[in-house]
């Protein structure tokens, strides 16, 4: 039950960002940070300014920067690597994969501007496959970031983790949904709202929307669990396995593709160990388009009355077993 | 430093071994490629057994020369050398490519010691070894990375971001070394797709460049010391050479790429090449 949304503000993720890297640069001296000449964007610029001689703004060059973080990372140094998300994935994609991924080098990976957070820039800015490309590589780790209170810790956190990691980043300035007290713990789903009528899995900004969504149906009685899957891979399947067993039935809400996202890797962890009725809220195999941030997720299917009316769906489903 | 008459010849005579084993490693493997790792023999033999500042006894020491071998195709050339120093079994040396093997068919810098970066998508080392040489100057480090690249390998776009980052960080630390065999898998560079005048082309974006024959062990020291004591930004030395060097039936041909060779084949390239094989 929950009666009050614990919000205290908005917060942009990529600032949160921008000022974790430089709460890491000081406590931690081999963190270096490259960017692709959008320091602005991804807010690396904080970094910049504060240590100028551990920042690499190679210009417009992903592949080169991607490749140059192995060299680092080789050589003992914590590489960051920035660009927009839909870059980092695909045009840096072979780099990332061959001499980062395969040789489990120490590289961080941040995506920004992820889903559809640059909405006016368009589809051609929009990432909606990047969690599907970075889950299906090997050695690779992968974290959705829900808020500007996730994205310090999760940067935090990533600094810590032996080997790649890819932190997916929104531009977007959203409800910090997180205070101080938040727990993120690597690997480990955090359930936000206890219930036994169904479970919601969101990760990144639909956290919030699905946070929303379960106020809408306590006022119809209906109790969903919410569980904030933030760490993709490796997925906490014991959480997944159990929220089947408990309630039932699973709906995941995801800003990515239906495909191979956190629906996906949920539906397969569900499907090999106890199948429940489920449906995975997404992109339905399209590309995103130009317009308000909001305006573009309600196209996509991604509101909070959409939420409502699945989660309804599926209990129905439910009982009908 | 001038090498004695009598180094040379021993130089000489490693080269010609290590071209042995090679044409063993894949004529055993049954798949490989041969051109490429015939033609970069000196440059390695130079670089490792001259040039670097490696000690294969400590491997790990953080202030030894970093190799690169961007051409990663080329590895039985790196396998056999690195198997010479002591780093790999010789009695591994014939497992190349097989099932189970250290020895995989592409560089692989976690089975390997002394694999300093995986590499097989062509273009990635010369950044890679940007990292590294960035990484030498924050970690007060005097070591030198060397990268080696083929020449098809330069028709990736990636070299040329690459060029032009090591002359924005005036990179002396860092050289490249191309082997310059003007034949890719295809064909003739010229034909497939030509690379214009390639020093002319490092030179504008910064870079030191140097010429010299690339199976001759004196040449690549001169011009690899002239390299080092190069303070003003980065180098590369075009090393002139011939792909399948050694064996007259694979010289110059771009069929002799990567391919399997057979039997007959085999035992006239040996005769051709002479010398021992140092695999087990």
């Amino acid at each position: 039950m929950l009666n009050k949304l614990p919000i205290t503000g908005k917060k942009a993720v990529r600032a949160a960002y921008g000022e974790a890297l430089v709460e890491l640069g000081n406590t931690n001296k081999d963190v270096v940070v490259l960017d692709a000449d959008v320091s602005s964007s991804t807010q690396t610029k904080l970094f910049g300014q504060k240590y100028p001689e551990r920042f690499f703004n190679v210009g417009i060059a992903e592949g080169n920067m991607m490749a140059m973080a192995a060299g680092f990372a080789a050589c003992g140094k914590i590489p960051f690597v920035n660009t927009f998300a839909v870059f980092i994935t695909l045009r840096a994609g072979d780099p990332l994969r061959s001499v980062i991924a395969y040789p489990n080098l120490n590289v961080k990976l941040a995506g920004a501007y992820a889903g559809l957070s640059d909405s006016y820039d368009g589809a051609t800015h929009q990432s909606v496959e990047d969690v599907a490309v970075m889950r299906s590589i090997p050695n690779l780790k992968v974290i959705v970031v829900a808020d500007a209170t996730e994205a310090r810790l999760a940067t935090l956190a990533a600094a810590k983790i032996e080997g790649p990691v890819y932190l997916r980043l929104s531009r977007a300035e959203i409800p910090v949904i997180f205070d101080g007290e938040y727990n993120f713990v690597f690997g480990k789903a955090h359930q936000l709202i206890p219930g036994d009528d169904l479970t919601i899995i969101a990760n990144g900004y639909m956290v919030y929307k699905a946070m929303e969504a379960v106020q809408a149906l306590n006022r119809k009685s209906i109790y969903p669990r919410l569980l904030n899957l933030h760490t993709v891979k490796p997925l906490d399947t014991e959480a997944v396995i159990t929220a089947a067993k408990e309630t039932g039935a699973i709906l995941t809400v995801e800003e990515h593709s239906i495909y191979g996202g956190l629906g996906s890797a949920v539906a397969e962890t569900i499907a090999q160990n106890y199948p429940v009725p489920m449906k995975i809220m997404g992109f339905n195999d399209r590309f995103g388009e130009t317009g308000g941030y909001e305006e573009v997720l309600a196209k996509m299917g991604l509101t909070i009355e959409e939420i409502v009316l699945n989660a309804e769906r599926l209990i129905k489903k439910k009982s009908e077993r | 430093m001038e090498l004695t008459k009598e180094r040379l010849v021993e130089l000489k005579q490693i080269s010609t071994n290590l071209r042995h084993t090679i044409l063993e490693m894949i004529h055993t493997a049954g798949s490989g490629h041969i051109g490429g790792s015939l033609s970069c023999v000196e440059i390695i033999t130079t670089l490792y057994l001259e040039k670097m500042n490696f000690d294969p006894r400590n491997p790990l020491d953080p202030g030894r020369d970093r190799f690169i071998l961007s051409k990663g195709h080329a590895v039985p050339t790196l396998y056999a050398m690195l198997s010479y120093l002591g780093l790999i079994p010789r009695s591994e040396l014939l497992k190349l490519r097989k099932i189970g093997s250290i020895l995989q068919g592409h560089p692989d810098m976690r089975s390997v010691p002394g694999i300093e970066m995986s590499a097989g998508p062509l273009g990635l080392g010369l950044s890679a070894g940007i990292g590294m040489a960035l990484a030498a100057q924050l970690n007060k480090e005097s070591y030198h990375t060397y990268v080696l690249l083929g020449d098809g390998e330069l028709q990736e776009g990636i070299i040329w971001e690459a060029a032009m980052t090591a002359n924005k960080y005036k990179l002396n630390n860092l050289t490249a070394i191309l082997d310059n065999n003007g034949v890719q898998l295809d064909g003739c560079c010229e034909e497939i797709m030509p690379l214009g005048q390639v020093a002319a082309k490092f030179a504008s974006f910064g870079w030191q460049t140097l010429t010299c024959d690339g199976h001759n062990i004196a040449e690549l020291m001169t011009a690899f010391e002239k390299a080092e004591s190069y303070h003003t930004g980065p180098s590369i030395i075009i090393a002139k050479t011939v792909k399948g060097k050694g064996v007259s039936f694979m010289e110059g041909k771009n069929t002799w790429h990567g391919r399997k060779i057979e039997v007959g084949d085999y035992r006239q390239a040996i005769a051709e090449v002479g010398g021992i094989s140092y695999a087990e």
